[in-house]
């Protein structure tokens, strides 16, 4: 047993592997609890995090920042909507249709994410933020321009086949689509963790570090940055296509809020941590309802009610981020290892930007 | 040929919208390093309160002095309240902070006065446009936001080059340690900065909310992307930059949207601002800069 330990602490595959495997199991138990109306969350919840991480990578470990993930989500749906309907015209059925949209999805944004990341690597701090912001409003729109691809303002539905009847005629639409969102976030963060503790990983926080030394050590600056950037446009578009076959692809979904939304997770999970970004993921996407849950029971007024749910979640998440900027910046992950103090730091401490 | 005239002058009245929130971007920048991601959000919430002061007293020009006023005040309260402490964080941590204060002052605004688009903003002068035959070409309300937009810029140029208030101020921009040590209270100086910066921005909210937007708290987001995009355009570093960058970003948003269509307006604003930054990653106006190790 210790022997077996001992073997799993050394390799790192393979813990990461353990690990993949424990939470599969524990989305296929969790979700087996839960009632019909939490799944959709759940699913929301996985595209959430894939994009989250991808983010945090990019911001945390690379020191790039985008405020326009959003779009690169945007890019993931629309491939995957697309890819999944002619599929369903031509009548091709079969379980291997899904993962082959979603893979299409993520390779396409990938591919998009590449080329604006050469744009990218030229441009630092402020430059670099407003280039992504405007990316991040510019693209959602042109798809009311190619209406008849796109279907303007109304969006595509991607037209998902039902749970394979092997899992049992009581498994509902809903519970699949929260194992597809929640399946897709594992993978995202099995594969980012790897990737982190490998040489590119390494690459990336030594040119966040400090480009110039990285390029006296032979590292390609550029090279790094726009590789960054394109692993990060994978997993936004992974996020876009869970997204996509969760509510369908609307330009309007893909606006700012989003992307700043994004930001909002990455940075009060802790920027950096994969583990950050989804405590980030599950706190955005739950303390909203959260909120407005408390709302409902003060016994107001309509329009103050209205009102109030739909802009105390917002605002009590900006004053989250000013206080996590100003007080934590290791966000809550980083208050967790303080608190704890159990796990030996493994990385530097991310401090994000350029110097 | 009088269409091009009239995208012209359309241009120009939108440019000097821009260029007044870019230059509002510009004057905290150079001073605290700090890229002011609320700018547009403070205007709307003084445009808020010039509609509430406007309402209740009856008078518009009372609403529109107070928005100016509410406007400064609001820039040196951030200044002391949040941003002080950002100025010494990493570029990207004060980004953050700033989107943070953004996105509490819309919430701030969406929990009074509700999100909905309910209310009418009274423009300054008539949108009556004149014509020459059936093309219409400008009304008194594009004279008046082209004018006044000069007249601002030419009042802080005037303020930053002749005055001595003007001239700490450069000094605390240009060399803080040694304006400190020469008696210059730097921090007032940059509190003074962003008041400033925080009255120009609520100037570009009055005059652009009337014309073709509507109130509600998001109202000014879309104009401020455009701003940014008008002083990274510009460089960031240069006042001159960021009216130069804002002017074109007017100017071919709206041949784009005359010409192209109105979808492809951002687009345009997209492919100019990557055009300018491949060419020069820190916008036109910037200085040469070495990079320090």
């Amino acid at each position: 047993m210790a022997a077996v330990l001992a073997w799993m602490k050394g390799s790192t595959l393979l813990r990461h592997l353990v690990l993949l495997v424990l939470g599969v199991v524990l989305v296929i138990v969790l979700t087996d609890q839960l009632q019909e109306y939490q799944f959709i969350h759940l699913g929301i919840l996985g595209a959430y995090i894939c994009a989250a991480a991808g983010l945090t990578v990019l911001v945390g470990l690379n020191g790039q920042i985008s405020l326009g993930h959003a779009a690169l989500m945007a890019i993931g749906a629309y491939t995957v909507a697309l890819i999944q309907n002619h599929f369903t015209d031509q009548n091709v059925t079969g379980l291997w249709v899904l993962p082959i949209c979603l893979l299409a999805g993520a390779f396409v944004t990938a591919v998009a994410g590449a080329v604006i990341g050469v744009a990218a690597a030229r441009l630092r701090g402020p430059y670099l933020a407003g280039a992504t912001l405007t990316l991040g409003v510019a693209l959602p729109p042109i798809t009311s321009h190619f209406t008849s691809l796109f279907n303007g303002d109304q969006g595509l539905s991607a037209s998902i086949q039902s749970p394979p009847t092997s899992l049992g005629y009581n498994f509902s639409f809903q519970h699949w689509q929260a194992w597809i969102g929640l399946f897709c976030a594992l993978v995202v963060l099995f594969f980012l963790a790897n990737l982190n503790r490998s040489a590119v990983g390494r690459h990336m926080r030594a040119v966040r570090d400090d480009e110039i030394a990285a390029a006296l050590c032979g590292l390609s600056v550029p090279r790094i940055q726009i590789t960054t950037f394109a692993v990060s446009s994978a997993t936004a578009g992974l996020g876009g296509g869970v997204l996509a076959v969760m509510l369908g692809a609307r330009p309007g979904a893909f606006d700012l809020v989003l992307s700043l939304t994004l930001l909002l997770a990455v940075v009060i999970g802790g920027l950096g941590s994969l583990t950050g970004a989804v405590i980030g993921s599950v706190i955005v996407v739950y303390l909203a309802t959260f909120i407005t849950d408390r709302v409902s029971g003060l016994g107001l007024s309509a329009s103050s009610t209205q009102n109030l749910t739909n802009n105390l979640p917002s605002a009590v998440f900006g004053l989250l981020l000013i206080i996590v900027m100003l007080a934590l910046p290791g966000g809550a992950q980083g208050l967790l290892r303080r608190l704890l103090a159990l796990i030996p730091r493994r990385t530097t401490q991310p401090t994000g930007g350029q110097k | 040929m009088s269409r091009f005239l009239f995208l012209t002058i359309n241009g120009l009245s939108f440019g000097a919208v821009y260029a007044a929130v870019a230059l509002s971007l510009v004057l905290i920048w150079r001073t605290t390093r700090v890229l002011n991601f609320a700018q547009g959000a403070m205007a709307t919430a003084t445009a808020f309160i010039a509609l509430s002061v406007t309402q209740a007293t009856g008078s518009y020009w009372l609403g529109f002095a107070v928005a100016l006023v509410a406007g400064f005040l609001l820039g040196a309260v951030l200044e002391i309240a949040v941003f002080r402490k950002a100025e010494t964080a990493s570029p990207l941590n004060s980004i953050v902070i700033g989107v943070g204060v953004l996105i509490v002052i819309e919430a701030v605004l969406g929990m009074v006065y509700g999100n909905q688009n309910s209310r009418s903003f009274p423009a300054s002068f008539s949108t009556d446009t004149y014509s020459i035959g059936n093309t219409a070409l400008f009304s008194d309300q594009t004279l008046f936001t082209i004018g006044s937009v000069l007249a601002v810029m030419l009042a802080l140029a005037a303020l930053l080059t002749w005055t001595p208030s003007g001239l700490r101020m450069r000094a605390s921009a240009f060399a803080p340690e040694v304006a400190r040590l020469l008696g210059v209270r730097v921090g007032r100086m940059l509190t003074l900065g962003w008041a400033l910066a925080g009255a120009v921005g609520a100037l570009a909210g009055m005059l652009v909310i009337p014309t073709g937007l509507v109130i509600i708290p998001q109202s000014m987001d879309a104009v401020f992307v455009l701003g940014f995009t008008g002083a990274v355009v510009g460089g960031l570093d240069s006042p001159v930059g960021a009216v130069v960058g804002g002017v074109a970003t007017g100017l071919v948003l709206s041949y784009a949207s005359g010409y192209l269509g109105s979808d492809l307006t951002l687009v345009a604003a997209l492919v100019l601002l990557m055009v300018v930054l491949l060419v020069r990653p820190s916008g036109l106006f910037s200085g040469v800069q070495a990079r320090r190790v």
